[in-house]
């Protein structure tokens, strides 16, 4: 995680929001807890969001995540394509 | 869950299922990410063996910066302005010098993760403040929301904001590579959406995948650049489902355009591309450093700020050649002493290429 902070510009991070305080959020990057500007999105807590440059700027849809990985499966099997 | 995108069995099945399709394809990506996940994990000499080769086009917003840009900040810092600037701008090379040269010469330059991190540094100052605005889509949204959320009066904005779709067009249109497809950076994507993209495959016929950035996710779409070439398709398809919608955020886009204009500007490397640059509309006149710091700046009117002698970054840029084969690559040019600034950003093509080259 300490890529984050020698300013890598188009790095984008996962992160679980904690607990939100208006416009921003604790949220925990695998262990290690920041603050990052929740006003790009809508997201509540337990959400997991995409944060670039101390902003969120998409939430993460987990259960798409998961299918992504059954879908390789099929795409793989899928002799024809 | 994201080391389930990693899984090494996959992988080989991937590249293997690619390896039947038989073909020679030449991809671009346009994302410092993307080069690091080719790299770092040896994806782009595993692909080369079955016949994809894949360039990294003007995918790095410190890159693509122009001369001029970074001499307007040095300007702006000589004339006892604070800059603000990401860690990865301050070794690029401007016509004179350098961010961290003018540093080292008393110059007040200083770091920031975000644009928040700036308007924190402006608020606990009185000297007049200047953030160096850099980025694509993905970044800009986020200097738009900090300006309507009201910055100190100390504190502008140097804007040298890109917009990829345009560049891309550029590429099209100019016709120096042929390319058999685009993967089109998920982080910007996250943004915009697929629908910005779409003309690149409507109107100018080459096949587009918006990827995340695991090694599954690459090597994904580039099966299915590959699977749409043998069937002689050509559409835009997301692989980066779980972060990329068609629709992109509709909330952060309206941030955006609600701050910024577009604007025809220069990249390096390229000339200027129409509607590419994003500069502050006229009700933010007050913090746009052009405007309030136009009697410092009018030096640089008229002046030409030639690229490096000998340095190939504008055709890394627009894809023509690959980092390796610029005769300066690790001799004469190093990221210990960087000729040019795709060698000095973390997201450059050289930087990454020489890393994992040296580390490997
Ligand atoms: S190796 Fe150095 S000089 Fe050559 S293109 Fe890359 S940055 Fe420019």
């Amino acid at each position: 995680m300490s890529l984050i902070l020698y300013g890598l510009m188009c790095l984008a991070v996962p992160a679980k929001v904690v607990r939100i305080k208006g416009d921003v959020a604790e949220v925990d990057f695998g262990g290690v807890v920041r603050e990052a500007n929740i006003s790009l999105v809508d997201t509540k807590v337990g959400e997991y969001v995409i944060v670039h440059a101390g902003y969120a700027i998409q939430t993460l849809d987990k259960k798409e995540a998961e299918e992504t990985l059954e879908w390789f499966q099929e795409i793989l099997e899928d002799s024809h394509a | 869950m994201m080391y389930q995108y990693r899984d090494r069995e996959m992988g080989e099945r991937i590249i293997r299922k690619i390896a039947d399709l038989n073909l020679e394809l030449t991809l671009m990506h346009v994302c410092g990410t993307h080069q690091d996940t080719l790299i770092r994990h040896g994806l782009q000499g595993l692909l080369a063996d079955v016949g994809v080769d894949i360039r990294q086009g003007p995918g790095c917003p410190v890159c693509v910066t122009t001369p001029k840009e970074i001499e307007e900040s040095l300007l702006l810092a000589k004339s006892g302005k604070t800059i603000l600037v990401f860690g990865d701008m301050l070794k690029v090379p401007g016509a004179s010098s350098s961010l961290s040269q003018a540093k080292t010469e008393g110059c007040d330059v200083r770091v920031v993760y975000g644009v928040d991190d700036g308007v924190r540094i402006a608020r606990g100052i009185d000297s007049d403040c200047v953030f160096m605005s850099i980025g694509f889509e993905t970044t800009t949204p986020s200097s738009a929301a900090a300006l309507k959320a009201k910055t100190p009066d100390n504190f502008y904005v140097l804007t040298c904001n890109r917009l990829v779709p345009p560049a891309l067009k550029a590429i099209a249109q100019m016709g120096e590579i042929r390319l058999d497809g685009l993967i089109e950076p998920g982080h910007v994507s996250t943004i915009i959406g697929s629908e910005p993209y779409m003309f690149l495959s409507e109107e100018y016929g080459i096949p587009q995948v918006i990827a995340g950035f695991e090694p599954l996710d690459l090597l994904m779409g580039v099966y299915m650049l590959a699977k749409q070439k043998m069937k002689g398709e050509c559409k835009m398809e997301i692989e980066y489902t779980r972060a990329v919608r068609e629709e992109g955020n509709p909330k952060a886009v309206e941030v955006m355009d609600s701050v910024f204009e577009h604007t025809d500007v220069k990249w390096r490397g390229f000339p200027v591309i129409p509607g590419s640059g994003q500069e502050l509309r006229e009700e933010y006149g007050s913090k746009n450093a052009r405007l309030v710091f136009e009697d410092i700046l009018v030096e640089l009117e008229g002046r030409e700020f030639p690229e490096p002698e000998g340095c190939l970054c504008g055709e890394v840029l627009r894809g023509i050649v690959s980092s390796d084969e610029c005769p300066l690559f690790g001799t004469a040019c190093t990221p210990e002493s960087p000729v040019g600034p795709c060698m000095v950003s973390s997201e450059g093509s050289c930087n990454i290429v020489y890393k994992y080259g040296k580390m490997g």
